[in-house]
């Protein structure tokens, strides 16, 4: 090895710790998944209500539901109508909610449930095939006055938004042209005269209804909008102000299609709307769209619950090697056997911290009384450590019922320890304490301890649970740190207090 | 005892694990090499062949039926020292020195049964005491009897000289003394004295034990200061050899000093500790650096010990 080869070998480091970086950033970004746990996202809750008068007949009411609101995203859907039957059916490139029943009498409620997730990036209506300016066919007087209002809106106009935007303006009352006007409106819906006045100029045109979001609102109804086409999607307007665009808290109900409501079998229907500003954490929300957007194939979300739990362990084992590591080559704590504290510190994230370090020292301070009977025996090693297995067995579930008798629950984990590793810990440390003493005994028992706890603190933290297990590619970055780790060739902090006397002859 | 700052540490050019490990060991040391030394049995047999001298091999317990056979042998031995041929730190080593009737007496003067050699021997077979727990064999070897020059200052046990060897130039070197703290082995962290010796003449330095320095041999209460270590030339030439017999770069040569025999190789060690540089009062960096400056290097063991009894005499 020279020193040559550790160019590529650094940069192979940089690289996968940007990559796993880079990977996180991605999916959070794409993915929404928070970077912390507890991490709330708001979400509108639209229920609208339906009301009317059922005449004994047959009953089928059809609603216009959304289906791509400009800044939101639909994040579920539920109806709410005892007795009906329901379905949701497209038509026509527009979605419609439709209740039956056959003999209905009386006054009907059904209910129709939304969630909404804001989004400002979701849902440009961009339509694959631009729409054609509908053909229409004015009587006189009016064509008259269309003609003259729409030469003027042109010649001040250089856009199809322009143009709208003159063409309300021109539109409103107390204006030059008043009298053309006052004879338009006269006896018609003023927001259909637009539109149709707008495809009668060549530009697409339809209304829209629009719902204004406000947190905890009763019985709202929906405000009328106008959209024109401008060649490449639909732009909203407001009829009255001719303000281009939507404001952000306005939610489009319905876009397109002819009607809001048809009830066929009632009379007197309404429609109207309540809404609730939920918040619901950030994880679930983006755990339900991954299902849905199919960017969710990176995701350990899909596999199923049993496997998941194995892997939310499995992903958390790198956080303890990099304990485990950091502890050895930086600070220089001694351990006995060299990944013993990762496991144990598994074993600790099922028992919890108090109970597991009591558990643990009493199997290993019980398995030493016992090794020492079994070195009298004279036995070769492999059927001690096997006679030393069976006996941590026993120890264990001794333990167990003894502590279920007593009343601790707790005593049951204690079956949650590696019995093989325990076996190895206790031969180790028997071993060492007839060569070395217990003092050493005492040294690498604590430091293990120690280093096992420190693994199970950074394991069992919450955020570092969320962390491994939904992004995982943050492993890289582990990988990382432990392969930079396995060049450091600086000082332990031990052996800053190990050379101390060393003072002497500097 | 307080701290000591990284910088003071690197200023006297001490040598710490992670870059013991990293920069040499991994670096200089062969991995198929490793065998070599890490089996006293074969360390033996190589060294032979580069005029090496060991102790004199008694048996070879290769196979639990084997363990009677050591009884017949014992029969007629005073002293003799049991091995793991793949022990480390001096781990599994038994000495002893004597018999009383049926009891053999151990180098701290424990009496034990023959029984109890058997179970030791049948531990270091199942690879109790081996690096990786891997079955092993147990060599038996002839007692080394120390010189009295140096086996004064020792409490029990045989005092032994740790040299290490860097591309086959001795660079620092200690003697090691057995002490009650230590239960008669010359391992440091079990307590033994420390002597840094003078690659140039062999003298004493200063003496450690646990890492503090000290004056007085804790159990003799002999003076440290004015060991001399006779024949320090062959020595360091004997040690030079190891390298050609191995071609381990970096690696300690421990040498004990036999009445009869003269200097013997006792092992062979890949991963020499750093407790040396405390014994010499001085780090090992700026004589490694030196060594991997040379442009050419010196061909002959001998050649070589000189060039260093030149360059890093601690008096000139």
């Amino acid at each position: 090895m020279t020193t040559r080869s550790r160019i590529p070998f650094f940069a192979a480091i940089v690289l996968l710790i940007v990559a796993g970086i880079s990977i996180a950033t991605w999916r959070h970004v794409e993915l929404g998944i928070p970077w912390l746990t507890g991490e709330q996202q708001p979400v509108w809750m639209v229920e609208a209500r339906i009301d009317f008068e059922a005449n004994g007949e047959p009953v089928l009411a059809s609603m216009n539901i959304p289906e791509q609101s400009p800044g939101f995203r639909i994040l579920s859907e539920q109806a709410a109508s005892p007795g009906y039957g329901f379905s949701v059916i497209e038509k026509n490139g527009s979605r419609r909610a439709e209740w039956s029943k056959r003999d209905v009498v009386g006054e009907q409620t059904l209910y129709f449930k939304t969630q909404f997730i804001p989004d400002p990036s979701a849902n440009r209506d961009r339509p694959r095939r631009a729409p054609r300016p509908i053909a229409v066919f004015w009587e006189e007087p009016q064509a008259t006055a269309v003609r003259e209002i729409l030469q003027q809106a042109e010649e001040r106009s250089s856009t199809p938004e322009s143009m709208t935007r003159e063409l309300i303006r021109l539109m409103q009352p107390g204006d030059d042209n008043t009298q053309n006007t006052t004879l338009l409106v006269a006896g018609t819906n003023y927001l259909d005269l637009v539109v149709r006045m707008l495809n009668h100029a060549g530009i697409p045109a339809r209304t829209a209804d629009g719902l204004k979001l406000e947190d905890a609102r009763r019985r709202q109804a929906l405000n009328p909008y106008l959209q024109i086409f401008n060649g490449e999607e639909w732009l909203t307007f407001d009829p009255r102000t001719a303000e281009q665009g939507l404001p952000e808290d306005v939610l489009l109900w319905r876009q397109g299609a002819e009607s809001l409501l048809d009830v066929v079998g009632g009379d007197g229907s309404t429609v109207s709307f309540s809404m609730l500003r939920q918040t619901i954490p950030a994880l679930q929300l983006a755990a339900m769209q991954s299902e849905e957007n199919g960017l969710g194939f990176l995701s350990l979300y899909q596999l199923p619950i049993e496997e998941q739990s194995m892997f939310r362990m499995l992903l958390l084992l790198p956080l303890g090697a990099l304990m485990v590591a950091f502890m050895r080559i930086v600070i220089g704590i001694r351990t006995s056997g060299t990944f013993m504290p990762v496991l144990i510190a598994v074993a600790f994230v099922q028992t919890t911290l108090v109970p597991g370090l009591i558990a643990f020292t009493s199997v290993v301070a019980i398995g030493l009384l016992m090794r020492g009977y079994l070195s009298s025996l004279n036995l070769l090693l492999v059927s001690r450590i096997s006679a030393l297995i069976i006996l941590v067995i026993f120890i264990t579930a001794g333990l167990s019922i003894a502590g279920y008798h007593m009343g601790f629950s707790t005593g049951m984990t204690v079956t949650f320890f590696p019995m093989v590793i325990i076996a190895w810990t206790i031969e180790r440390m028997s071993i060492l304490w007839e060569e070395e003493g217990a003092h050493e005994v005492f040294v690498q028992g604590a430091g293990s301890l120690f280093v096992a706890v420190c693994a199970f603190l950074v394991m069992d933290a919450p955020l570092s649970r969320h962390l491994t297990f939904n992004f995982p590619e943050l492993h890289f970055v582990v990988l990382g740190l432990i392969l930079l780790m396995g060049q450091y060739t600086g000082y332990k902090l031990s052996e800053l207090r190990r050379f101390t006397p060393m003072k002497a002859y500097d | 005892m307080g701290w000591i700052s990284p910088r003071a540490l690197t200023r006297m050019g001490m040598l710490n694990m992670n870059r013991r490990n990293v920069d040499y060991i991994s670096r200089y040391n062969e991995r198929s090499s490793y065998p070599l030394v890490d089996n006293k049995l074969k360390t033996k047999l190589v060294v032979a062949e580069y005029g090496v001298k060991t102790p004199k091999l008694l048996q070879v317990v290769r196979q639990q039926h084997e363990i009677p056979h050591f009884r017949e042998m014992a029969e007629d031995l005073n002293g003799f020292a049991i091995k793991p041929a793949k022990g480390s730190g001096g781990k599994g080593i038994t000495v002893i020195t004597g018999r009383d009737e049926d009891e053999f007496i151990k180098a701290s003067g424990v009496r034990v049964p023959a029984a109890y050699l058997e179970r030791h021997l049948s531990n270091i077979l199942a690879g109790l005491y081996s690096l990786a727990g891997t079955p092993d064999v147990a060599i038996v070897e002839n007692l080394v009897q120390s010189v009295p020059e140096l086996a004064k200052y020792s409490f029990q046990g045989v005092p032994d000289i740790r040299i290490i060897i860097f591309q086959g130039y001795p660079v620092m070197a200690m003697l090691r003394l057995a002490t009650k703290a230590s239960d008669g082995k010359a391992n440091l962290h079990q307590g033994a004295v420390g002597v840094g010796l003078d690659i140039g003449t062999g003298q004493s330095l200063n003496s450690v034990q646990f890492n503090r320095p000290i004056t007085l041999h804790p159990d003799t209460g002999l003076a440290l200061e004015n060991i001399n270590i006779a024949d320090w030339e062959e020595m360091l030439i004997m040690a030079s050899r190891c390298y050609e017999a191995t071609g381990l770069g970096y690696m300690g040569v421990d040498l004990v000093v036999d009445v009869n025999e003269g200097p013997l190789l006792l092992e062979l060690n890949a991963r020499p500790g750093l407790a040396i540089q405390m014994a010499n009062g001085r780090g090992l960096l700026p004589r490694l650096k030196a060594i991997e400056k040379l442009k050419r290097h010196h061909f002959t063991p001998e050649t070589r010990a000189r060039y260093a009894m030149e360059i890093f005499a601690a008096r000139s």
